[in-house]
């Protein structure tokens, strides 16, 4: 066990290396969110919301639910890198813990998307945006989001070691768009089609974004159906039912790169 | 002294693959030499390398490295070798002493031993000047120092390296073979795998030559060229016409198959005397060669002969 702890912890300081030799790509993908925030609130908040300042309240907490799925791709490309520039084989060469590659992987994106939440956060309140929630309320919402994060990191593990190629991280950039689009993350389900709304609602991403924005005591939606009125149990449902299908799944791929 | 490798019978075959990729392997490295694992592209020799390194499980046989068997004492083999794979399996984005000092702590040692270990590495393979570098901007041929270098942080007893000089050139090809042979010097065993002939005759006590997945013929490098003859007899003709009725005048002389490619021949023969006489007999029959050479056989030759041997 202090095998694991110890290797995974080392595999995590290599990311951490990675940050402080290129801040730049890091610093892109840790400021990205506040862009689309800036971009969403700025241009479409007026339409959708009346004024950009009424659409901040209600963007907020959804983007930030958006930066734990941005994180999949970052994820997913860390993993194929490595397999395909032999660095996984190297270490699988090695006497070293098994679980420790991959635990590592969750460690170091972790912590890449707690800085990423604060990045948020600061850019959140710069814009106005509060919230109303008791303290326990609010650190409520951000575990309820490292949650869905970890459950997204065993997706993208499982989608890494089955890549054939960085071709497929590409294809996994784009598709983060309409998966984030089909939510309740910018819009309320009621303005869509029924049956739109209705893939909006379940939507692993809503469930989170309004668990966390009536923790947060921010604006939600409408609501009405059993998904928009059961976010908070949702919210856990989704990233442990995640966890629970990619976890064994990505242990086994692993394993299974000797065969 | 014993064996540091020993594979007896093994068998793999990839799942949707149309023939196995090692069919009764067997081979066995004496503790402290040099095996060169001869073969061309898809002979089986990665194949070999990641079977016995760990990476891949297989079918059949069985097989020890160091003295632990590779299915069921895996820690042990790990414990025990060292791997330099085909593409430089390092991290790009650190530098070069950062990765050193990565492998040394995953290795067990602790942050001290791990940097004492890798400033000492750095200067063995001339990095100093890199040392801080981004391992992206590296040249081919300090990135495999460099992977070296890592294989060699907790010094192993069996040492694997996958075709080391793949891609580089003359120069640092070179290099690589100076470290491989001060390796040994230090009395590492080593598993080499290779498609280049002079690289085995450089560095190799034992040739083993993969073809379709098992070791069709094995040696030292004198043995192996002793089966083509002792001296080799090339020559050009005028046309492919004239090549096919030369090589038909130069069977009788020949102590091997005579190969003929386009208009050239080659042709096996036991010593000088022979060429004399060959020579006479290509005037005789008024077949003159446009160009001529005598050289001693080398590895290429047995390879050469195994592959159209085998076509047969």
């Amino acid at each position: 066990m202090s095998a694991l702890v110890h290797d995974s912890l080392l595999l995590a300081g290599r990311t951490f290396g990675h940050w402080r030799a290129q801040p730049v790509p890091f610093l892109v993908t840790l400021l990205f969110p506040v862009l689309v925030v800036l971009m969403m609130g700025g241009l479409f908040g007026g339409a959708i919301a009346g004024s950009a300042g009424d659409y901040i309240p209600f963007v907020v907490p959804g983007v930030l639910a958006l930066t734990m799925l941005f994180g999949l791709e970052t994820t997913m490309m860390a993993i194929t890198t490595d397999a395909r520039r032999g660095v996984t084989d190297r270490f699988r060469s090695l006497p070293m813990h098994s679980g420790a590659v991959l635990a590592g992987r969750c460690l170091a994106d972790l912590a890449a998307s707690v800085a990423g939440l604060a990045a948020m956060t600061l850019a959140g309140f710069a814009l106005g945006w509060r919230w109303s929630g008791g303290a326990g309320d609010v650190l409520a919402a951000y575990g309820l989001l490292l949650l869905l994060r970890f459950g997204l990191l065993w997706l993208g593990i499982w989608a890494g070691l089955k890549a054939p190629g960085p071709e497929a991280v590409a294809a996994v950039q784009i598709l983060v768009w309409p998966v984030g689009f089909l939510s309740t993350v910018f819009l309320d389900p009621a303005t869509m089609p029924a049956w739109l709304g209705a893939v909006a609602e379940w939507n692993p991403l809503s469930a989170t974004a309004d668990a966390v924005r009536t923790l947060f005591g921010n604006p939600g939606v409408a609501g009405g159906s059993w998904a928009a009125d059961h976010g908070q149990e949702l919210s856990v449902m989704w990233p442990i039912l995640m966890v629970a299908v990619f976890a064994p799944l990505s242990a086994a791929a692993y394993r299974r790169l000797n065969r | 002294m014993g064996a540091a490798i020993e594979a007896r019978a093994v068998r793999k075959h990839y799942r949707g693959a149309e023939r196995p990729a090692l069919d009764g392997f067997d081979l066995r490295v004496e503790a402290g030499t040099v095996c060169a694992l001869l073969g061309r592209n898809g002979a089986g020799k990665t194949t070999a390398v990641r079977i016995l390194t760990t990476l891949l499980d297989f079918d059949d046989g069985a097989a020890t490295v160091a003295g632990h068997d590779v299915r069921s004492g895996g820690d042990g083999v790990r414990r025990a070798i060292g791997l330099v794979g085909q593409n430089a399996a390092v991290d790009e984005i650190l530098g070069g002493r950062a990765n050193l000092v990565l492998f040394g702590r995953l290795r067990g040692l602790s942050k001290t031993a791990a940097r004492d270990r890798a400033a000492e590495l750095i200067t063995r393979f001339g990095l100093d000047n890199a040392a801080g570098r981004a391992v992206g901007t590296y040249s081919g041929g300090m990135r495999r120092r460099l992977d070296l270098a890592a294989s060699l942080v907790v010094p192993p007893s069996v040492l694997f390296v996958d075709e080391p000089t793949t891609g580089l050139d003359p120069d640092a090809r070179r290099e690589v073979w100076a470290t491989v042979r001060r390796l040994v010097d230090d009395g590492v065993t080593v598993l080499l795998t290779t498609q280049y002939l002079e690289e085995a005759d450089e560095l190799a006590d034992h040739v083993a030559m993969l073809r379709d997945g098992r070791v069709v013929l094995e040696g030292s490098p004198a043995e192996l060229t002793s089966l083509v003859g002792d001296t080799r007899v090339e020559a050009t003709f005028g046309s492919p016409a004239d090549a096919a009725a030369a090589a038909r005048v130069a069977r009788p002389h020949a102590v091997g198959p005579v190969h003929v490619t386009g208009a050239s021949v080659a042709v096996p023969v036991a010593d000088a005397a022979a060429v004399t006489r060959l020579c006479a007999a290509l005037a005789g029959a008024g077949v003159a060669p446009v160009d001529l050479a005598v050289r001693r056989p080398t590895l290429d030759d047995v390879f050469t002969h195994v592959n159209t041997e085998g076509a047969r």
